[in-house]
């Protein structure tokens, strides 16, 4: 039972995570390596909201969300919408080169200390029994939660919204998206935000329940296995590849090894490459040359 | 190599053509460049010296992996990986069975050929983006069984490797690594320039311009595709094992995912598809940080910033990136055409559409 719960909560985190990646890669076939980085921004921007709005922790929550959404459109505006048309090799450097960056203007910024952002907001951790004999933390339960919500939330604005629809059509057919009157860089923009929101929910998640330090960069890393066992270009596939992924971590460190932690989804990630490269539930494409 | 010359020169023979020197000025420029090569280690300082050690160790590992990716057009993030896998040769040779460095040199190369079959497996069904993910895949899975090796052994802190010896002589002063690491990146240059211009490095050519075209031509993709994964990954085996020895001293936390980024930050500052632009690339990357700590010395931020020195280093480095990405996507050897063109072609501008390029 125990094993379950931690199957669903590790699920949750990659599945959050994930959702940021094919977003990206939905909408402008790019993949974001930085996408560990702006989670540790958005988790840095909690740290700092939650000592300027002391004892309103929701309205700090709420701030630190707003502001990770802004993030990701400043970095479309000033960065990767020089990167649109050019090869997929340039498009992904980018990023890395954007989350090294990152990565040195937080430890200057920042410093290197392990921040508990928990504290700061004036909450505890607390741990919830559940029938069966497991246990929760209350930040676990809390993902597991808001990982439903932004997964609702998001079927439902590419579903059933007009800007969804934009954003469904402009990663279909880029060319005849635009000939339509539809404008990418303000969907690629907006989709650069909505995966720096999401990715920035998750960091701002795991840092409330671990602290927060660099590791976060690696649990952002980790996640992209997931994103792409599902398929690179679909939700869906990003739950079932998180699902897949989890369990598998959690079982082979359950009953085999406690240090493949950090290898396990990527040895699943091989293992889907040989099988079947564009994942679970992604589209079969002509994949791009150098 | 063709470069267009201001006048007056005819190639006559087709010899000519596949001549690496061709001109006597060029010659002349050469040999005056490996005396100076030569005379280095005379004039140079202890950390001018260990600096060029440095750049001559990692120009290998750019020079391989120019050949995959700028030539061949492979992606390729595990280059970190096979660094390590023949870094992690020669120590566990070292260690198990002391092995000297005639058997742990061929070795590592050897392990790195077999990687790089493994490596360039998923090439044969995966391009671009996928592609790089699987290599960057392997790349945590050789760490992985690098870290695992030490933990198992109890090695934890990392690999003790003695210096190289050859009779009563060891290989431990700065200035004879020089020469060895010196003789090392010559010969692969060579090795490269010569391997690009005969079948193999056409081959490698016409992949990365269109595969289906190299097909109709004649070019088994396949095979090319896994001789360039082999070739690449083979000299940069060696260069992990010249790298352990260089720093007696093997541990997985030295090839971070962030050492591949230097390396492709080599290939991609200095200009793809260039060998020349895989020595600007590594010369630029490998003194990059020291020119910062420099900067910080003469601007007086040392004192203040002395702690974070790291950090100062990480984002220079990743804007640097960013703006040779975005502004120069050509990189350092197109800036060094550019300045050729414009004293070449003074007072024109362009060149012409047609003729020798």
């Amino acid at each position: 039972m125990q094993i379950a719960v931690n199957i669903a909560v590790l699920a949750s985190i990659y599945a959050l995570i994930c959702c940021g990646y094919v977003l990206i890669y939905r909408a402008t076939r790019v993949l974001s390596l930085a996408h560990g980085e702006l989670m540790m921004l958005g988790a840095y921007g909690l740290y700092a909201t939650a000592s300027l709005f002391k004892g309103h922790p929701l309205i700090a929550l709420a701030a630190a969300a707003g502001l990770a959404l802004a993030v990701g459109l400043a970095v479309y505006a000033a960065l990767m919408w020089r990167m649109t048309g050019e090869s997929v090799l340039a498009a992904v450097l980018a990023t890395i080169a954007l989350g090294i960056l990152l990565r040195g203007a937080m430890m200057l910024a920042f410093g290197t200390l392990t921040q508990h952002p928990l504290r700061d907001l004036g909450w505890e951790n607390a741990s919830i029994g559940l029938p069966g004999g497991a246990r929760i933390s209350a930040v676990g339960a809390a993902l597991i939660l808001s990982t439903g919500l932004v997964y609702g939330g998001l079927f439902a604005f590419l579903r059933g919204t007009r800007w969804g629809m934009r954003m469904r059509a402009a990663g279909q057919n880029p060319l005849l998206a635009a000939q339509r009157g539809i404008g990418l860089h303000g969907i690629y923009a907006l989709s650069w935000g909505l995966a720096t929101f999401t990715g920035g929910l998750a960091g701002m998640l795991i840092a409330l329940d671990a602290g927060l330090e660099s590791t976060l960069v690696i649990i952002g890393l980790k996640a992209f296995p997931a994103a792409l066992v599902g398929g690179l270009d679909s939700l869906v596939g990003a739950l079932a590849g998180s699902l897949v992924v989890a369990s598998a971590e959690v079982l082979l460190i359950q009953y085999v090894d406690p240090l493949l932690s950090d290898v396990v989804p990527f040895f699943v990630l091989l293992a889907m490459l040989v099988v079947r490269p564009w994942g679970l539930f992604g589209t079969r494409e002509e994949l791009d040359r150098v | 190599m063709n470069v267009a010359r201001s006048s007056g020169y005819y190639r006559t023979r087709y010899g000519e053509d596949f001549a690496l020197l061709d001109t006597k000025t060029q010659k002349a420029w050469c040999a005056v460049f490996v005396a100076a090569l030569l005379a280095y280690p005379f004039v140079a300082g202890p950390l001018a010296l260990d600096l060029a050690n440095q750049v001559l160790l990692a120009s290998l590992g750019a020079i391989a992996l120019m050949l995959l990716t700028g030539y061949a057009g492979q992606i390729s993030l595990g280059h970190a990986g096979l660094l390590a896998a023949g870094a992690f040769t020669t120590g566990i040779l070292f260690k198990e069975l002391a092995a000297p460095f005639w058997l742990t040199l061929p070795a590592a190369a050897l392990a790195g050929a077999a990687l790089g079959v493994i490596f360039g497996l998923p090439s044969l069904r995966l391009r671009g983006l996928y592609l790089a993910v699987s290599t960057l895949a392997l790349h945590f899975i050789v760490i992985y069984a690098g870290g695992e090796y030490e933990t198992r052994r109890g090695f934890s802190t990392g690999i003790i490797v003695d210096p190289p010896r050859l009779g009563d002589w060891a290989l431990d002063e700065p200035r004879a690594w020089y020469f060895v690491l010196l003789a090392a990146a010559a010969a692969t240059l060579l090795f490269a320039a010569n391997l690009l211009r005969s079948r193999t490095g056409r081959a490698w050519r016409a992949i990365h311009g269109r595969e289906a075209v190299a097909a109709a031509l004649g070019i088994s993709v396949h095979r090319a595709k896994l001789s360039a994964f082999v070739v690449s990954s083979t000299i940069t085996a060696i260069a992990g094992c010249l790298f352990a020895y260089y720093r007696g001293f093997v541990s997985a936390e030295a090839f971070s995912l962030y050492l591949t980024i230097e390396y492709v930050a080599m290939v991609i500052i200095g200009g793809m598809g260039s060998l020349l632009g895989a020595l600007l690339g590594t010369v630029f990357v490998v003194l990059f940080p020291y020119a910062i700590d420099a900067a910080m010395n003469l601007l007086g931020l040392a004192e203040r910033l002395s702690s974070v020195v790291f950090a100062v280093n990480y984002s220079a480095f990743g804007l640097v990136m960013i703006l040779f990405l975005v502004f120069e996507p050509q990189g350092l050897v197109g800036l060094w055409r550019r300045a050729q063109d414009w004293f070449l072609l003074w007072p024109f501008k362009q060149r012409p559409l047609a003729g020798p390029r």
